[in-house]
């Protein structure tokens, strides 16, 4: 067993862990003036409000103070992260036209193949840009658009969609982060279901950062009209580094009345990275939002995705799980406010810490004065695997209507010696036992997601688990 | 004649608490051995302490299993020799099926990769002989089985495992008239499958009426104080451990 005894932060990694050395003159620099946003502008070819938009966030961005009331944020230096490198190819729809190390990083994420299977289409974000992009035939027949946002902007069909959509429910005066976002977002996929549109087979964006202090600033926008449904994963995985990293993307989900949106997300950032994510949905009358969503990587995660609830009936589900390990603090949770009658919200979340890992969960849900004869459930379950790791939970609720049904449920719990001995009194390995106890804990938040991806965390609760025991 | 289990001088305990003081016992291949004595005699520990439980510190004699000394190993070693522990009180495992569970100890113990299909058929055929619903294989493991349910599973794990040595800690307790018959029916096919060995811990005949007693074995307050063959077991039953606590041996 001794050879099994190695520090969590020595694990190997390498399929995760990859990178390839970077062009220097791909590089825009560092810092973030009103010069590098305008030779962001230029290099997009920015129409004029979002070149103003740019700049105006860049302001609210120098204004707004620092985040204080979660982990701490201090080893990140937002001016010395570059915040958007080029890659060296251009949009490709065909693989064979991806440059060869580029493809060879996806191919190691298992990419092409998962696409071949079963998914009906790849935007995945190499860097700061697209590089490969592919719906199928039939996703797009049925008037599915599933394409990057930076060219659907200069698309005249899409154009004043996405200027109406864009930032409105995440406005850069949202947080400081959000502001950051506004000034330097690049990249990102703009999906947009037509009313009536049934979308089978799950869309798929896999991103992840590769250029040493890069920033990653993708933006995603889904539309759903009326009576529509769609299921989007996104998956990120990024290299290991030495400097801070930074991620700051922006997911804005509009789902209409009747339609249905499940939003996947499995996160793997390497440990030394700072997730300061941003996502909402906004739910008309008789909608429904399902959250699924993974956190295993990052130094410090702050991740709450929200539901606003804004027609009768509207619904909103939140599955998530986090696990923290050592040097990692992981706050997440997810927020929903009730702004109809016989609005529903479901919050089921799993949290693991192990080696000096904190796990931190917050919810908010809000009940407002007119979402009479509205429920909602918040159940939060965690795990800690030894004496030195954290879990903490926060649950805000802030009811205003007494016609509601609101409830709240938190567990937290160790693995009790008395189950790792009877798993190795049938041949497991305390580790292997362990982590076949973390896997059952996670098995409802696999359950939701599609095959490849339950494959993938419980590969990644195995690599987490190895050398847990010391 | 080979042995399979030896042990000699046990002696161990919890938290500087001595509850097994120089225990002997030995096991053959194929043999069945009964170990009964009062609450608290040190049955349930020693049957933990063959299987490797870390609760309990070994602090003097040995433990051999086919002539190798086991005594330091972890329980999963113990377990890839051969060695069983049925339960008295089997632990729930939320989120693992049954099924699984039992495919990935199989894998575990013998190394090698089971087909899923075949697996299946096998857990299928097992859990006919136990009377289980076949809808418990999917069921997470042990969640929400009755006491009854629990120890049926402890025994279709001994049938889909067939270890080299299985202790069976009072899988009989708490099951009425019928399951009994039906858990002595599963381990009498363990028997005839493989030749194994037992230990059979508990409190009356009913679950031995199927079984070859070889040798019956006393314990009370950490010690062998009686050893005989079936007729003791019997013996026992009719009038109780008194005579052999206080006459000796």
């Amino acid at each position: 067993m001794s050879e099994e005894k190695t520090k969590v932060a020595d694990i190997d990694r390498s399929l995760y862990d990859f990178r390839y050395e970077e062009d220097e003159r791909d590089f825009l620099g560092s810092g973030i003036t009103a010069d590098i946003i305008g030779a962001l502008s230029d290099e997009k070819g920015d129409t004029d409000w979002m070149r103003e938009f740019r700049l105006r966030s860049l302001e609210i961005y120098r204004r707004m103070p620092m985040v204080n009331w979660g982990p701490s944020i201090e080893g990140l230096d937002v001016d010395n992260i570059v915040t958007y490198i080029r890659t060296k190819s251009r949009m490709n729809s065909d693989w064979n036209d991806v440059p060869a190390d580029i493809k060879d990083t996806f191919e190691k994420l298992g990419i092409p193949q998962a696409e071949r299977e079963s998914l009906a289409g790849v935007g995945a974000q190499y860097d700061s840009e697209l590089v490969y992009h592919n719906v199928r035939k039939e996703v797009a027949e049925s008037g599915v658009v599933y394409t990057d946002l930076e060219s659907a902007m200069h698309d005249e069909r899409y154009a004043e969609l996405i200027r109406s959509h864009f930032m409105k429910l995440v406005p850069p005066t949202d947080h400081k982060f959000a502001a950051l976002h506004g000034a330097v977002w690049s990249g990102g996929s703009f999906v947009y279901v037509p009313a009536g549109v049934k979308t089978e087979i799950p869309l798929q964006s896999y991103f992840r950062l590769n250029a040493r202090g890069a920033g990653q600033f993708e933006h995603t926008l889904i539309i759903l009209e009326e009576n529509s449904s769609l299921h989007f994963i996104e998956g990120c995985s990024a290299p290991k580094y030495y400097e801070a990293g930074l991620h700051a993307g922006c997911v804005e989900l509009y789902v209409g009345r009747n339609a249905s949106l499940r939003y996947s997300t499995i996160e793997n950032w390497s440990k030394n990275m700072y997730n300061l994510n941003t996502k909402r949905a906004l739910v008309e009358e008789g909608g429904k939002i399902e959250w699924v969503s993974g956190s295993f990587g990052s130094h410090v995660s702050y991740l709450y995705p929200m539901s606003i609830l804004n027609g009768r009936g509207a619904r909103a589900e939140f599955t998530g799980i986090t696990f923290a390990g050592e040097g990692q603090e992981l706050d997440t949770g997810a927020k929903i406010v009730h702004n109809a009658p016989d609005t529903s919200s479901y919050i089921n979340t799993k949290s693991i810490s192990k080696d000096g890992g904190i796990s931190t969960f917050r919810s908010a849900v809000t009940v407002n004065e007119k979402a009479v004869g509205s429920k909602s459930s918040v159940s939060c379950e965690s795990l800690m695997l030894d004496s030195i790791s954290r879990s903490d939970t926060i649950p805000v609720m802030d009811i205003r209507t007494d016609k509601a049904d609101v409830g709240h449920e938190a567990k937290i719990g160790r693995i009790s010696d008395d189950t790792v001995f009877y798993l190795m009194s049938r041949g497991l390995s305390e580790e292997d036992a362990k982590a076949m106890i973390v896997r059952g804990f996670a098995d409802n938040v696999s359950k939701e997601l599609p095959l490849e991806y339950a494959v993938e965390m419980n590969n990644l609760i195995g690599l987490e688990m190895k050398g847990s025991i010391g | 004649m080979s042995q399979l289990l030896e042990i000699k001088g046990l002696t161990a305990g919890i938290e500087g608490k001595t509850l097994l003081h120089g225990i002997d016992l030995t096991v053959g291949a194929g043999e069945t051995h009964v170990l009964m004595g009062p609450n608290g005699a040190g049955k349930s520990t020693l049957g933990s302490v063959i299987m490797g439980s870390p609760e309990y510190a070994v602090s003097g004699g040995s433990i051999l299993f086919k002539g190798e000394d086991i005594t330091d190993e972890s329980a999963d070693k113990r377990a890839k020799r051969g060695i069983f522990l049925s339960f008295q009180d089997p632990v729930e495992i939320a989120g693992v099926s049954l099924s699984e569970f039992l495919r990935n100890a199989l894998e575990q113990l013998t190394g090698k990769h089971t087909k899923l299909w075949d697996h299946k058929k096998k857990l299928k055929q097992c859990m006919e002989i136990l009377g289980m619903d076949s809808a418990y294989a999917d069921r997470d493991l042990n969640v929400g089985f009755s006491g009854g349910e629990k120890k049926k599973a402890e025994i279709l794990q001994l049938l889909v495992l067939e270890p080299q040595l299985a202790i069976l800690d009072e899988t009989d307790s708490g099951l009425d008239v019928d399951a009994v018959k039906t858990v002595s029916a599963g381990i009498e096919e363990y028997k005839r499958r493989t030749g194994g060995s037992l230990i059979v811990i508990t409190h009356n005949t009913r679950i031995l009426d199927a079984l070859k007693v070889d040798k019956t074995h006393i314990l009370a307050a950490g010690k062998t104080v009686a050893e005989g063959g079936a007729e003791l077991a019997g013996d026992v039953i009719e009038h109780g451990f008194e005579r052999y606590i206080n006459g000796g041996k």
